[in-house]
């Protein structure tokens, strides 16, 4: 049994604003094991993203970690100063990000800026080797060396997107986090680049985070998934289990909603009203206003609490069946 | 005889492209090239390939924002009941063959005035094309808010676009498009910048609203199971060329093109247990080919089941 790479307990986080604090992270629990990758799923402003910038602590300046626990192997990041925590990203734990256009210096070349990276995590290397590391690099993720020597501008969406890979394993991570990297690009190109982050997780034994808003590529990614609904976890469990048995209504919505090219095709469902604003305190299932399977054995001002349903498949108290 | 909303041979738009000391290098960029297609009065087609294909391109040349290089579109008259070729129409006719084809757009961010209010945006097509009374286009702009789901319609005509969610300024977009009451609506991605629970909305509004208002749509998107959903035949683009064309079951059960059959092959399927074929696509020399045969021939395999053959009918299938 492979041991828990990162525990993430209770973890709330908020944004403070003008019109009052925005809390997008709502007692968010998880665990990655070695070499698991877990997906995350959820509509865009659900928290998924706040979900990974916490994890980094790389937050914006206004959002405060309010409580909860981040430990990655072993070791408590809630608290660290920021001198700690540059010791800890890249090393411990990185980031592809969502914008592969956007998440490069355009005036450096591709190589000096991985270079980068690596010189500060390993100031003792010499030139060569970091040069050697980075070609090695570049073989993994499938890129010519001679990109090395480019601008951004000179690269096309999906090779910026695999070097932006390339970049998040610059420093022997042990997590990554991939935040819809793939939302940006075209299907086929998609689907090369999601085949090399499998391949890299293989034989790397990477643990994954993988942020996606889309249920067809978490299917495909993940072993373990938490689908996420205005700044919570509503249901968490093997991936199998979600897709085969969904337990909470915002599952089985998002399950139903995606059109799909194999099987017979069906009438989808479409969810009407907007999340919540996250500024209000909500008591109890938040979905509960937006809720299609609404009846009366619910009640939705039981507060949230991860009820299991079945070995390892946890469901919010709303919508499991000891309700 | 079934009627056909819009009739397209041979489509070409090229590009020219300058490069070089005093942009001396010219060189042509065949964005369109040699495309026909035709969609009957009612019925959806589907414009699928990557990005960079020539599906907006076409999609504009088709919409008169960008001139034609060659070829010919014939368009339905829906006084005459004939098919008008566009080449042949002046000015005045021109302007309502523009009432009879719409377009909306990919990005609901970008495609609204932001310094106009809801009614003044869904007016302008109104007030231009001079149609009924002020008071009759008030009404119309009432009546078409609340066909596409803003109730009620006083609430939204004076707000501003970034008042609204992404999902309602698609709403808008849709409703400044159907004001004019097309026949033929061309939509480049409208749902690709939406959240999966709304964009299932959107695209059950556009099909309830092809239903009740005869509207044909092209409809451009990169996902195949969007054009599924949405589409009654489909049409694969690849490199500014049409490789394959068919009822939108039958293209997904037997493709016969290898890019066709590429592009099924990396859409994710929502369903752990499902394994996708693998296909792999030698794309320098599908290229290779197309270059050293430009003739496109579309040859029917049976079933109203169109492909190119690139006269290399062996090697590639």
């Amino acid at each position: 049994m492979s041991k828990d790479v990162l525990v993430v307990k209770n973890l709330n986080m908020h944004y403070e604003t003008l019109a009052g604090d925005v809390h997008a992270v709502k007692n968010v629990s998880f665990s990655v094991k070695e070499g698991e990758s877990f997906g995350l799923v959820g509509e865009s402003g659900c928290g998924k993203t706040s979900v990974a910038m916490s994890l980094l602590q790389l937050q914006a300046d206004n959002a405060k970690i309010s409580s909860g626990s981040i430990v990655l192997d072993g070791q408590e990041m809630v608290g660290l100063t920021e001198s700690e925590l540059r010791k800890v990203r890249w090393d411990g734990i990185s980031i592809v990000f969502q914008g592969a256009m956007n998440a490069w210096n355009p005036v450096v070349k591709i190589g000096e800026q991985i270079r980068e990276a690596i010189r500060e995590h390993y100031p003792n290397n010499s030139k060569d080797e970091n040069t050697e590391k980075i070609k090695k690099l570049f073989d993994i993720v499938g890129l010519d060396h001679s990109n090395m020597n480019r601008f951004p501008h000179e690269l096309s969406g999906g090779m910026k997107q695999r070097a932006v890979i390339a970049l998040a394993l610059s420093c022997d991570p042990k997590v990554v986090i991939a935040d819809e990297p793939t939302t940006a690009l075209d299907v086929v190109i998609q689907d090369q680049i999601l085949k090399e982050i499998k391949k890299v997780q293989d034989l790397l034994g990477l643990s994954l985070i993988y942020i996606s808003h889309d249920i067809a590529v978490i299917a495909e990614m993940t072993d373990q998934m938490a689908v996420m609904y205005a700044g919570s976890i509503v249901e968490i469990g093997p991936t199998d289990q979600v897709f085969s048995n969904p337990k909470h209504a915002y599952t089985k919505l998002l399950l139903e909603s995606t059109p799909s090219v194999v099987g017979e095709k069906k009438k989808l469902r479409s969810l009407d009203g907007e999340p919540p604003s996250l500024i209000d305190e909500v008591a109890g299932c938040s979905f509960a206003p937006r809720c299609p399977d609404r009846d009366t054995s619910c009640n939705p001002t039981l507060d949230m609490e991860l009820i299991e349903s079945s070995s390892g498949h946890f469901v919010d108290i709303c919508c499991s069946e000891g309700k | 005889m079934n009627k056909n909303v819009i009739e397209v041979k041979n489509l070409e738009k090229y590009f020219e492209v300058n490069s070089g000391f005093l942009n001396r290098n010219k060189s042509i960029v065949k964005a369109v090239d040699n495309i026909s297609f035709e969609i009957p009065l009612g019925e959806s087609l589907g414009l699928v390939g990557q990005s960079g294909c020539g599906k907006t391109t076409t999609a504009r040349s088709l919409c008169l924002l960008d001139p034609k290089t060659n070829g010919e579109v014939k368009f339905y008259n829906t006084e005459t009941k004939e098919m008008d070729d566009i080449d042949n129409l002046d000015e005045t006719d021109l302007k309502k063959f523009r009432r009879n084809i719409q377009m909306i757009f990919q990005d609901p961010y970008e495609s609204l005035n932001p310094r106009w209010t809801i009614k003044d945006i869904i007016l302008e097509p109104l007030n231009i094309h001079n149609i009924g009374s002020l008071n009759d286009r008030e009404e119309a702009v009432k009546e078409i808010l609340t066909t596409v789901g803003l109730t009620p319609p006083e609430n939204y005509m004076p707000r501003y676009p970034h008042e609204l969610s992404g999902g309602q300024r698609q709403r808008v977009s849709i409703a400044r498009t159907l004001v004019m009451k097309p026949k033929f609506v061309v939509c480049d991605e409208p749902t690709s910048m939406l959240d999966v629970s709304i964009r299932i909305s959107i695209m059950d509004l556009m099909l309830n609203l092809a239903k009740d208002l005869e509207v044909s749509y092209l409809y451009i998107t990169h996902d195949l199971a969007v054009a599924r959903y949405m589409c009654n035949r489909i049409a694969v683009m690849f490199n500014g060329k049409i490789v394959e064309i068919a009822e939108t079951e039958e293209l997904l059960r037997n493709p016969v093109h290898p890019y066709t059959k590429r592009l099924i092959s990396s859409i994710p399927v929502p369903d752990p247990q499902y394994q996708r074929q693998e296909y792999e696509l030698n794309y320098d020399e599908l290229d290779k080919i197309i270059k050293n045969n430009p003739d496109v021939d579309m040859v029917d395999i049976g079933g109203n089941h169109f492909i190119a053959t690139h006269n290399v009918k062996d090697s590639l299938y």
